[in-house]
């Protein structure tokens, strides 16, 4: 079991409700328990189903039992599948120190559409983002899971993009064992595929 | 992965506190669940059903909480382990069987009743703070503060239950059923019971062969004494533990997953040489000699836990009890105002309160002044994500029908609300519609108030509404006494063939049981027209020929409550089946006239479907192609005609 770089380590998976970041923590557990760390994964999300801001606290300690939800200002690891979310996540949960890997495409909230509120602007965005983290990491997982044929993969890649921003104890093995626990035959290839290009989008982002 | 049912004591799973649940009954010998599906608490039966065949075990949907308490109880009653689980409003419906079967006894099977609340109502109409049911009713409690502390639980309330034979309680809160935790697994029983209701009466047993709740003034006074039975276990239970110095300067009590919170709040502040925390898991009866034994440490004693003062009160009365043999102690909590009372707490929160009590300022390590003023202005440019039906959703079609019928009529009609994704009516996702809102079959049960004003001159339309589920559920005795008393309503069912909100458990109207399996199909229709009342079926996105119907509907006053059945499967539901959306849509750029067109962005802002967005570029409406599933019924709602769908 590899050493702790946190006791205990706080990730933040964030997204909007539908996108898959609750399964994507899960995984996260499931291999973080496999590799013999003591995790925790709270889910927190409203009476939405879809389209409300959805975010689930991974708490990984060697032995430790930790509450289910990271207090304030004590996130590690912020990981979105959408970047406004990682703005709002880093305003709760986050300090100078804590690392952002965030997808870069937006998903417009209806108030936005009719008008009643305005969407950052990109620069505005990932400006706020880097300035207030001490890494920031942006990469377009929708236009790699678009270019792999669906974007239902945006969730795997972005999995492989924790895996190779190297910001958990996670190595490619053991995402891709849990993987294999989940899904089988050409669902699994095309997971592992994701998960692979998303560990090389992070290599490249670096 | 093993699955949740592999007999491996000592392996290692990462378990959702509702799963851990699940685990526990099976460690427990649990042999019949049976449960409504209500969030925190729905996974626990979804779990046990999937395992279901394998372990040999009956697990159901029930119609209802109480229908679902009374059936586990019968299975006690013969002798099989049973357990039935529930949200807090869920206690409430099972009450009136609760108050009776305390007085009879459950039995040798044993019965153990999990309650899901939720603490800041997360996905509740309410927070109720389902722990007062046992004090009422005599049944031991137990209250875990992780998922292994749930799983070792629910087993031993097994034994709990048959040991003061009556139900035992277990609670958990939203924030332990949805958090996956580190669970070590225990033995599975290889012991299988025989069913059997006994039959030899026993005049020096005689709850053992006949469950009758008379004469009650003995039965009554049995269950305070049987409840006694547990006390040496409480007494005695290692779930009761208690860290911190041998004299803490203050003494924290506490239950569930506070006593995480707690923990890492003294953690945080560096207070970990003055505070001392007593974590009780054995909630009711009071294991009073052991709090005793912490309340002599200290004569400060603070209580953290969610949601009523339900400790802080039983230990403060037992306190009293000990008059002049326990020194006078200061205790704070939600009494005093140091703990919120009402919604959930959280590490910060305990780490606030402790640190004024304690003189120790709280800040959040790593962030000063600048940081966090500079990032909280930084964080106003995110925009808001309200909440919303989904994309595709009858229940829009449903509401656009209402509203529209409604203002036709001119009365100032208004929709009685219930439980169930519909429930969002009361804000703009239905476009305000829904007026009264409160429990279960509470809609159609109001109506029958409003529908019966006629001699006060009331003239308003009185819409009811309830989902499928929900009819089945708590609305079939409210609309028999609106026929029968000739109230004035139109009851709305929104059938959309799935108990949707809670994550698409079937009901007794789809056709399928909890385990999979085909299951007798109950027709609501012919279900309704049997009580003579008049019924229409129709679509929620036939907007004219609906609303049609209900104007129609509205004029006919003559037969007091009658049937709507607003009916079309759940978009999740048909998306999953389908995979390919019905039609293709697209906003024809040259007939939307965007701002210019007086509509005032109709689509987007007032009907809300989150599949149109806004093109800014152009000043248009858009379809979003990723969210857009294709249901066609923005088409009929545009003043222009410009959104346009073509069959895919």
């Amino acid at each position: 079991m590899k050493e702790l770089s946190r006791e205990p380590l706080n990730l933040i998976i964030g997204g909007v409700g539908g996108q898959g970041n609750v399964l994507m923590a899960q995984l996260v557990g499931q291999a973080l328990v496999q590799r013999g760390y003591t995790a925790s994964v709270g889910d927190t999300y409203g009476v939405s189903q879809r389209g409300g801001p959805v975010a689930s606290h991974v708490r990984v300690s060697h032995d430790r039992s930790y509450g289910p939800l990271i207090p304030a200002g004590q996130a590690d690891v912020i990981l979105t599948l959408e970047p406004a979310e990682a703005l709002r996540l880093l305003s709760e949960l986050g300090n100078p120190s804590t690392v952002v890997v965030t997808n870069s495409r937006p998903v417009y909230p209806p108030d936005v559409s009719s008008g009643r509120a305005t969407y950052p602007a990109t620069k505005d965005l990932f400006g706020a983002l880097k300035r207030y983290s001490s890494r920031c990491m942006v990469v377009d997982a929708s236009a790699a899971a678009l270019a792999m044929g669906d974007p239902i993969f945006t969730n795997i890649v972005m999995l492989g993009v924790l895996v190779g921003a190297d910001v958990a104890p996670l190595e490619r093995k053991d995402m891709a064992d849990v993987l294999a626990d989940r899904f089988k035959g050409t669902v699994l290839e095309r997971n592992l595929a994701a998960l692979d290009r998303g560990i090389a989008l992070a290599r490249e982002a670096r | 992965m093993e699955g949740i049912d592999v007999n491996a004591p000592g392996t290692t799973q990462l378990l959702m506190g509702n799963e851990a649940i699940a685990r526990g009954a099976l460690e427990g010998g649990v042999g019949f669940s049976s449960q409504y599906p209500g969030t925190p608490s729905s996974e626990i039966l979804s779990v046990l059903a999937a395992v279901s065949k394998n372990m040999r075990i009956h697990t159901e949907w029930s119609v209802n909480e109480m229908v679902a308490c009374e059936a586990a109880a019968g299975a006690s009653f013969a002798g099989i382990p049973a357990l039935s689980a529930m949200k807090q409003n869920g206690v409430n419906v099972c009450s009136d069987f609760l108050v009776n079967v305390i007085m009879t006894g459950i039995g040798t099977g044993g019965l153990v009743l999990v309650t899901g609340d939720d603490p800041s109502a997360i996905s509740s109409s309410n927070e109720e703070d389902s722990r007062w049911i046992c004090k009422w009713m005599d049944m031991p409690l137990l209250e875990p503060s992780t998922a292994q502390d749930a799983k070792d639980m629910v087993k031993w309330a097994f034994e709990i239950s048959r040991l003061v034979d009556n139900p035992c309680f277990v609670r958990e809160t939203t924030r332990l059923a949805h958090t996956r935790g580190k669970v070590v697994l225990g033995e599975l029983p290889t012991e299988r019971r025989t069913a059997r209701f006994p039959d030899v009466w026993d005049m020096c047993k005689p709850a053992k062969s006949q469950f009758t709740s008379g004469p009650f003034g003995i039965l009554h006074h049995r269950a305070h004494e049987r409840l006694k039975r547990v006390v040496p276990l409480f007494e005695a239970s290692a779930f009761n533990t208690y860290e911190g110095p041998e004299k803490p300067e203050l003494l924290v009590i506490t239950s569930g997953v506070c006593h995480l919170y707690c923990q890492e709040a003294v953690a945080m502040l560096g207070v970990g040489s003055r505070v001392g925390i007593f974590r009780l898991g054995t909630t009711w009866p009071l294991p009073e000699q052991a709090v005793r034994k912490q309340l002599e440490r200290t004569t400060k004693v603070l209580f953290v836990e969610e949601i009523d003062a339900f400790t802080e009160g039983s230990v403060m009365e037992f306190a009293a009890s000990l008059g002049g043999a326990l020194a006078p102690r200061t205790f704070l909590g939600k009494r005093s105002g140091h703990i919120p009372s009402w919604g959930a707490l959280s590490t910060d929160l305990v780490a606030q309160t402790l640190g004024a009590i304690l003189n120790v300022p709280y800040k959040v390590a790593g962030r000063d002044a600048a940081y966090s003023q500079g990032l909280g202005e930084a964080a106003k440019m995110v925009p808001p994500r309200a909440i919303n039906l989904c994309p595709g959703c009858p229940h829009r079609g449903s509401y656009w029908i209402f509203k529209n019928a409604l203002a036709i009529d001119g009365r100032h009609g208004l929709v009685a609300g219930d439980i169930g994704c519909y429930s969002l009516g009361f804000i703009g996702a239905g476009f305000f519609q829904e007026r009264t809102m409160h429990c279960m079959g509470g809609g159609v049960g109001v109506a029958n108030g409003l529908g019966n004003l006629k001699e006060f001159g009331f003239d308003q339309p009185v819409l009811a509404i309830a989902g499928d589920s929900t009819f089945f559920h708590a609305c079939i005795p409210a609309l028999v006494n609106g026929v029968y008393n000739k109230a004035n309503f139109i009851f709305a069912i929104l059938d959309n063939s799935a108990t949707a909100m809670t994550g698409f458990q079937p009901h007794p109207g789809v056709g399928r049981a909890a385990t999979g399996d085909p299951a007798p199909r109950v027709d609501m229709e012919a279900l309704c027209r049997a009580l003579d009342a008049r019924v229409e079926v129709c679509d929620p996105f036939d907007l004219e020929g609906s609303t049609r119907t209900l104007l129609d509907m509205i004029a006919d006053e003559s037969g007091g409550a009658r049937v709507l059945i607003m009916r079309r499967v759940c978009e999740l539901v048909r998306g999953r089946r389908d995979k390919a959306r019905p039609y293709t849509m697209r906003v024809n750029p040259s007939v939307c006239v965007g701002d210019a067109c007086g509509c005032n962005r109709l689509c987007i802002r007032v009907f809300g479907c989150p599949g149109l967005i806004w093109d800014q570029s152009a000043g248009r409406a858009k379809i979003d192609e990723a969210i857009c599933t294709g249901c066609g019924l923005c088409a009929d709602i545009c003043p222009q005609k410009a959104i346009e769908r073509e069959a895919a």
